[in-house]
């Protein structure tokens, strides 16, 4: 199962304070950039903090993501040779448009790897989705290496290349959010959608969230730490469904079935793929029931 | 020799006199009487109104050398202190002492009053800006500074530690024999609490208004009996840095997190049930604690008896709304809270005595279940530090801390863990405001630390999801951010005296060393 990726705060990594708070916030990711919140003339400093950062902070278990700067330009390349040696595992590639902006990016990290006696492949990939060619190859960018683990969605980038305005219901984002979750669930990949940034507007953040994880995105970028509580609350299960999820696992257990098979609970036909959504029912709640073996 | 909070205090001090060690919150038991007051006649007919402040400083006969007094509870705003201080200049009277009951950078024309011996000593609760990094770096006064508690002040006017000879009494709304209030008039500021101690034992009283009325008011605050002279002035302060505008709950993330740290604390320990009593301070995560306080009172229907101290709208919405059944109000801190006290028959004035003064038969601090207080430093034995700054400056108050602290079941400390990249938490504070014995848990952004001295507190919360942690260890995980903070350089000149509400030295600044 794959870690909880609800929330993904992004922080400039210009801002050293947030460098240490960030964690605070027990968001589930932490997303560092380096690219676009950046000025240029404060690239390097700011990798350096990041590098610095990345050495001594304890992030309490968050996962921490740096969205680099575009490997064809003159930071992206030195971003992943630099945070890769201080210990980042996690890298968001930003404006990708094809699987083959995911292969160079794989490639430098093969002999990054190599080069620093990491084991191949520990770096993982996000792929960021922000133009209308990106959504439209989100399948093929999913799938370009077996380290992507998760594809994001950038709204506004993607309304400004396509020429129309973000609208509170997000009519114009519809059909390129149901692709990218689509492909993202054909690959096996974690779909994260866009910013909300108005933070003032509580409202329109919870409808959007609300529909967000209605039609299947695993979690939702933050722009703010107090929406990352928001994002957490809806994705919460209800009662009903956590104790539902516990009768599965416990049931599946007795009948030892993890390896396939079906069996009965209260009359309702359980098989693999229920097992597998009730696992991630208890992850999303935060509950382990005892020799489960689920509590990964 | 050294005090219970293991300070060295000299036996006597230039410019303050012997001194009586810090012993404990409740060590120092007073014995004797408190001061009485001179007594006075009136006659039908008698006037009091004058034409002037100058007037009024040559009718009580103030003479180089005599002690006057201030409130501070026109903030920011204030324009009498200054009024009255140009006013003594102009006379020629030096060698002034004056016992304010808290100084802002409202009062930096003080600085030219000090240069020209005009005033040459002060008391007060607290120091900010200009001044109190002109007496930090320079010794501007050439002598300490004593800093008393608000409940200090009111006890040390009550036992006679000072004696006030002439106090200026800046009123909202007074009527020509001298009745007050704060609540009614352009420059309306609240409650009166701190002036209300000084009114019934300086030797003379001078109201100072901006709003003048027949006699009699209504709502009296400070009643005639107790005035000499009225002033009538054009302002006694500017209305915009009065109490303008509502107090509005933090939305800067960290101070939330720690307020609903806090908030979790207090019901985890069972705190929050019907009738508890509450303070908090204003702004930052103190007010922002209500704020899930007040949710969580409102989910479980429960209603406090009590909430004290400075009032705030917040409060103010708690005690409309039912959540509390009284508000004992000594300083109001903004517009909301001033036209509360107005109206609401349960939002009660008292004075500073009556809020903090330990050697009465009672006071309202030591009636408190909960207290939340805010702090530029703790340190290890929990001492708390909100007078000096890191640089070692004054630039703070003690305000009622040390009070309620020693006063309330549970005091609670809210603070984030570093400003500015410097350490909040630290192994020992530049200075002890109120003393770690009176603190009982610590919350910040990074985790909560209990105070040995109450484990049955900490293995309560032990079973909560909260994070609890030594302060030690605390201390060590934030030093690894930020590094440890270089120490302060200090000469051997005591430029300020941090009084114990009781009246003993709890600690002792000494000028920076540049």
């Amino acid at each position: 199962m794959s870690n909880l990726r609800r929330t993904m705060l992004f922080c400039p990594a210009s801002n050293p304070k947030l460098l240490f708070t960030a964690m605070i916030y027990k968001p589930d990711c932490i997303l560092f950039d380096l690219e676009d919140s950046v000025a240029y003339k404060d690239k390097i400093a700011s990798r350096d903090l990041l590098v610095e950062a990345l050495k001594s902070v304890d992030y309490k278990g968050c996962e921490v993501f740096a969205r680099i700067n575009s490997l064809d330009g003159e930071f992206g390349e030195e971003d992943v040779r630099e945070l890769v040696k201080a210990g980042l595992r996690k890298i968001r590639l930003p404006m990708c448009e094809s699987k083959l902006d995911v292969r160079t990016l794989a490639e430098l990290l093969d002999e990054v790897e190599e080069k620093n006696n990491i084991e191949n492949g520990s770096v993982k990939i996000q792929c960021s989705l922000e133009t209308p060619k990106g959504v439209h190859h989100s399948l093929s960018i999913a799938t370009a290496s077996k380290r992507v683990i998760s594809i994001s969605f950038g709204a506004e980038d993607f309304t400004r290349t396509l020429g129309v305005n973000r609208t509170k219901n997000g009519v114009e984002l519809a059909y390129a959010r149901g692709l990218i979750v689509l492909n993202a669930s054909i690959a096996g990949v974690d779909a994260i959608d866009t910013v909300y940034a108005d933070i003032a507007d509580v409202e329109g953040f919870l409808a959007e969230v609300k529909n967000a994880k209605a039609i299947g995105f695993a979690g939702k970028s933050c722009v703010h730490p107090s929406q990352i509580p928001l994002v957490h609350d809806i994705y919460s299960p209800s009662e009903e469904e956590i104790e539902w999820a516990i009768k599965i696992l416990k049931a599946s257990q007795a009948a030892n079935i993890n390896e396939g098979g079906v069996i009965l609970v209260e009359g309702k036909m359980v098989d693999i793929p229920v097992i597998e959504k009730a696992k991630r029912v208890l992850k999303l709640a935060q509950v382990t029931i005892e020799n489960g073996g689920i509590d990964e | 020799m050294s005090n219970e909070s293991g300070r060295e205090i000299p036996k006597s001090i230039y410019g303050y006199g012997k001194t009586t060690c810090y012993a404990g919150p409740f060590s120092t038991i007073p014995t004797g009487e408190k001061v009485s007051v001179r007594n006075a006649c009136s006659f039908p007919g008698q006037q009091k109104k004058l034409g002037s402040v100058k007037e009024a400083i040559q009718r009580v006969n103030l003479k180089d050398g005599m002690a006057i007094s201030f409130h501070h509870h026109l903030r920011n705003g204030d324009e009498v202190m200054n009024l009255v201080l140009n006013e003594i200049a102009e006379l020629g009277i030096k060698n002034i002492t004056i016992h304010v009951s808290s100084l802002s950078s409202a009062h930096e024309p003080l600085i030219e009053h000090i240069r020209n011996g005009v005033v040459t000593d002060i008391s007060t609760s607290g120091l900010r800006g200009t001044l109190g990094k002109l007496q930090s770096k320079e010794n501007i006064l050439g002598r300490p500074v004593v800093f008393r508690t608000h409940g200090g002040r009111a006890r040390a006017i009550e036992e006679g530690n000072i004696k006030i000879d002439v106090a200026f009494i800046a009123a909202a709304c007074c009527d020509d024999m001298g009745n007050m209030n704060g609540i009614e008039g352009p420059s309306a500021f609240g409650a009166m609490g701190y002036p209300i101690v000084d009114a019934q034992y300086a030797d003379s009283v001078v109201a100072i208004t901006d709003n003048l009325q027949p006699f009699p008011i209504w709502n009296i605050s400070i009643p005639m009996t107790l005035v000499d002279y009225v002033v009538e002035v054009d302002n006694i302060g500017d209305s915009n840095k009065i109490a303008s505008g509502a107090t509005r709950v933090t939305n800067n993330p960290t101070d939330l997190l720690i307020a609903e740290n806090a908030a979790k604390v207090l019901i985890a320990l069972g705190c929050i049930k019907n009738g508890f009593s509450f303070q908090a301070g204003s702004g930052g995560p103190s007010l922002a604690v209500c704020k899930f306080l007040r949710s969580y009172m409102e989910k479980n229907e429960i209603v406090g008896s009590f909430a004290a101290g400075g009032v705030t709208g917040y409060l103010v919405d708690m005690l409309r709304d039912g959540l509390f059944k009284v508000l004992l109000d000594t300083q109001t801190f903004d517009a909301r809270a001033v036209r509360s006290l107005k109206e609401n028959a349960n939002h009660v004035e008292m004075s500073a005595s009556m809020y903090a003064n330990p050697h009465n038969k009672s006071c309202t601090a030591h009636q408190l279940d909960v207290m939340i207080l805010s702090a530029t430093e703790i340190d290890e034995s929990f001492n708390l530090n909100s007078i000096t700054g890191s640089t070692g400056m004054i630039m703070g108050a003690l305000g009622g801390a040390p009070d309620t602290a020693a006063g309330s079941k549970i005091t609670v400390v809210v603070a984030p863990t570093m400003r500015k990249r410097i350490p909040i938490v630290v192994e020992k504070v530049t200075n002890i405001a109120t003393p770690g014995e009176t603190i009982d848990i610590l919350v910040t952004e990074r985790g909560i630390c209990v105070n040995p001295r109450r484990m049955e507190l900490r293995k309560k919360l032990n079973e909560t999801d909260l994070e609890v942690l030594s302060i030690q260890e605390l201390r060590k995980n934030v030093e690894k951010l930020t590094g440890k903070p270089e120490k302060i350089k200090y000469t051997d000149e005591i430029v300020g005296v941090i009084e114990y509400r009781d009246g003993t030295v709890l600690d002792l600044i000494y000028r920076v060393d540049e």
